[in-house]
């Protein structure tokens, strides 16, 4: 049995059913309470579990991130949003320097249960501070684990499984993927992290992608397949930890590599990929493997300008053609 | 100074007071002396001469009562009951040290043991910690406190507004105690803030705040009571604001020159051990030979830790790789 719903309704499902499930599971974040954040994910969640559960908080970035940092220490489970990742900038010791670090640091004692969620994205023509994908920040910093959904299914499956861990999980969540209905099924699932999938298969080139890519691939891929060039599209879910095997297998079997992202190109997590595989994988590739990621600006405001700051479907069309010389 | 002849407080708890105290200064003292001869590595940021603050304000907290700590950590981490054994070995980096010599001194945690949130290296950085903390606290209705150090320096972060501002609107029980030695590395607190004192920040979040001789640990200890007790009742913040001295420059090496000789001459005047030492013995609380016997035992246990110290093992290059992740970690390491 599925259901339709939209991708903001899977992810507000996931944060209620495990609410339900364990008291320790809060939400705080601006907004989140009576007005039930600015996408509507958590509408009704306030009346209903109460505001000892559902907290509006201030406009205090760094000192709610480092709340919840003390708070999960202590055992909860805070569900906190930054209303958009660009905010990391203003919350980023909390985050990057406390809830990453604090395991390690206290030699495996402290656990910091948290997840921090993070609308991004590029599209809605929301400027350099509303727009980016920061991704490889969270990457780059050992000890976060980081999830980027492109369906309402993962979205849902993957935020539960991230709510049940025990290190903090960054969930990049992109805000163009919001409104988009989708089929789940019905009632309780979980999607482990750390696990691709194939979304569409193919046999002449991988394109390793996630979030809001992943749409702009598979519609890639349909053209592609037109003229009869078969791409298969992998949708890495969870960044960290990468499902390494779930490269390997693919790359193994088509020999190109197209890896797509909305990051500024330079300093990329689409680079890092990259680069694992020209070092580890380099005797399967017919080609170097390449990338289709926005430029090296800031994010523009007018709709001329930012549509050419990210990947869009004819973009990725012509990227795989390029690899395969075609 | 207040009168301990008052018999308000037992020999008991007075003396306990003095063996703390004079166990901070041992303990820093050995750590300075190993640091300086280079036997420990990175930096360590000594507490000597603030030892009053600590042992009063853990003196005023229940055993499980938690605690956030500071970079100048390792007074607050003993005065709440922490070993001084696995402290010097994460000093050392050690494996048998409280992080298996993965923190070393800025980290140095018990959070299971002693309710020790741990120390921290960035400057106001525990500060929505233990916010966070006693957030918990009011969630689950626990009853437990949180006590947050930090130093006059930090009030100046930005931490320091979000989180008191948070936990006043929250009535969360915590109590905010501010070591005020007046220097933040080399800068003088004055010259970079505009009010004579922390403490009068507390009319900005309408808490209490008060300003009290950090020197003396019977009066840390009522002061920090008196904000424990109204947190733990329900009533919210407070802060608390101690007086006290650095002795040493910021870190274990820094020849302070950045103060002046007055400085010193009053942090010497008002030094919590030998005054205090003085009136136990004047108002007699205790007998020369009783304090002698407590200052024998004291340096027994610090040779003992150093002992234990040097003898330990350093972490197997391996351990590099572990406790990033509770789970999933090499995979989430490797890549």
């Amino acid at each position: 049995m599925s259901k339709k719903i939209s991708v903001s309704k899977a992810i507000g499902e996931a944060i209620h059913e495990e609410m339900e499930r364990d008291e320790n599971v809060i939400v705080l974040g601006e907004d989140m309470g009576k007005m039930g954040n600015v996408f509507g994910i958590t509408v009704g969640f306030q009346e209903e579990f109460g505001a000892h559960r559902v907290w509006d908080t201030p406009i205090s970035e760094s000192g709610f991130c480092g709340m919840a940092v003390g708070a999960a220490m202590r055992g909860m489970r805070p569900v906190v949003e930054l209303m958009y990742n660009d905010f990391i900038t203003v919350a980023a010791d909390p985050i990057l320097n406390q809830a990453a670090k604090m395991r390690y640091m206290t030699g495996g004692q402290a656990s910091v249960p948290m997840v921090l969620r993070c609308p991004m994205g590029a599209g809605r023509r929301n400027a350099g501070q509303h727009s980016q994908s920061l991704e490889a920040i969270f990457c780059h910093t050992p000890g976060l684990k980081v999830i980027a959904p492109s369906s309402a299914e993962d979205a849902k499956g993957l935020l539960k499984s991230a709510i049940r861990d025990n290190d903090p999980v960054i969930s990049m969540e992109h805000k163009l993927l919001y409104a988009k209905k989708e089929q789940i099924p019905e009632g309780e699932y979980t999607i482990p992290l750390g696990k691709a999938a194939v979304k569409r298969e193919g046999t002449d080139l991988t394109i390793i992608t996630w979030s809001r890519q992943v749409n702009f691939s598979l519609e890639a891929a349909e053209e592609l397949a037109k003229e009869g060039i078969q791409v298969e599209v992998l949708d890495l879910r969870t960044l960290v930890p990468l499902d390494w095997d779930a490269i390997v297998e693919s790359v193994s079997k088509t020999h190109n590599v197209l890896i797509v992202s909305e990051e500024v190109k330079r300093g990329s997590y689409a680079g890092e990929i990259s680069a694992q595989i020209a070092e580890e994988l380099f005797d399967e590739l017919d080609a170097p493997v390449a990338r289709a990621c926005g430029l090296n600006i800031v994010s523009p405001f007018s709709p001329t300008l930012e549509d050419e700051n990210f990947p869009h479907t004819a973009d990725i069309v012509k990227a795989v053609k390029k690899v395969l010389n075609k | 100074m207040i009168s301990v002849s008052e018999k308000k407080y037992s020999k008991e708890m007075l003396l306990g007071m003095y063996e703390m105290m004079l166990k901070i200064k041992g303990f820093e003292s050995k750590a300075a002396e190993c640091f300086t001869k280079g036997m420990m590595h990175g930096n360590i940021h000594l507490c000597l001469g603030q030892e009053a603050v600590p042992t009063g304000a853990c003196y005023a907290l229940e055993p499980d009562d938690y605690m956030a700590s500071t970079h100048r950590g390792h007074g607050h981490c003993i005065a709440k009951g922490g070993d001084l054994n696995l402290m010097m070995a994460e000093l050392f980096g050690k494996k048998t040290g409280y992080c298996k010599g993965k923190g070393g001194s800025m980290h140095i945690a018990d959070i299971d043991g002693l309710c020790s949130l741990g120390a921290n290296g960035i400057v106001g950085a525990g500060i929505p910690i233990a916010t966070g903390s006693a957030f918990a606290s009011k969630i689950w209705g626990d009853k437990h406190v949180t006590l947050c150090f930090f130093g006059d320096s930090a009030s100046n972060q930005g931490t320091f507004h979000e989180s008191i501002n948070m936990a006043a609107a929250w009535k969360l029980p915590v109590v905010f105690l501010c070591e005020n030695n007046r220097y933040g590395v080399s800068t003088e607190i004055h010259g970079v803030t505009n009010t004579d004192t922390i403490a009068v920040r507390a009319k900005a979040y309408d808490i209490p705040g008060k300003t009290v001789d950090g020197n003396d640990p019977v009066t840390v200890y009522e002061a920090v009571k008196e904000a424990v007790d109204y947190a733990r009742a329900g009533n919210g913040p407070s802060i608390v604001e101690c007086t006290t001295f650095r002795h040493q420059g910021h870190y274990c090496g820094d020849p302070a020159v950045y103060r002046p000789a007055s400085y010193m001459e009053e942090a010497h005047e008002k030094e919590a051990i030998p005054n205090f030492r003085n009136k136990l013995i004047k108002e007699n609380v205790a007998t020369e030979e009783e304090l002698v016997a407590i200052e024998a035992a004291v340096d027994e246990a610090i040779e003992a830790a150093y002992k234990f110290a040097t003898e330990s093992e350093y972490p197997d290059p391996s351990e590099a790789t572990t406790d990033v992740y509770s789970s999933d970690n090499e995979r989430s390491v490797v890549r």
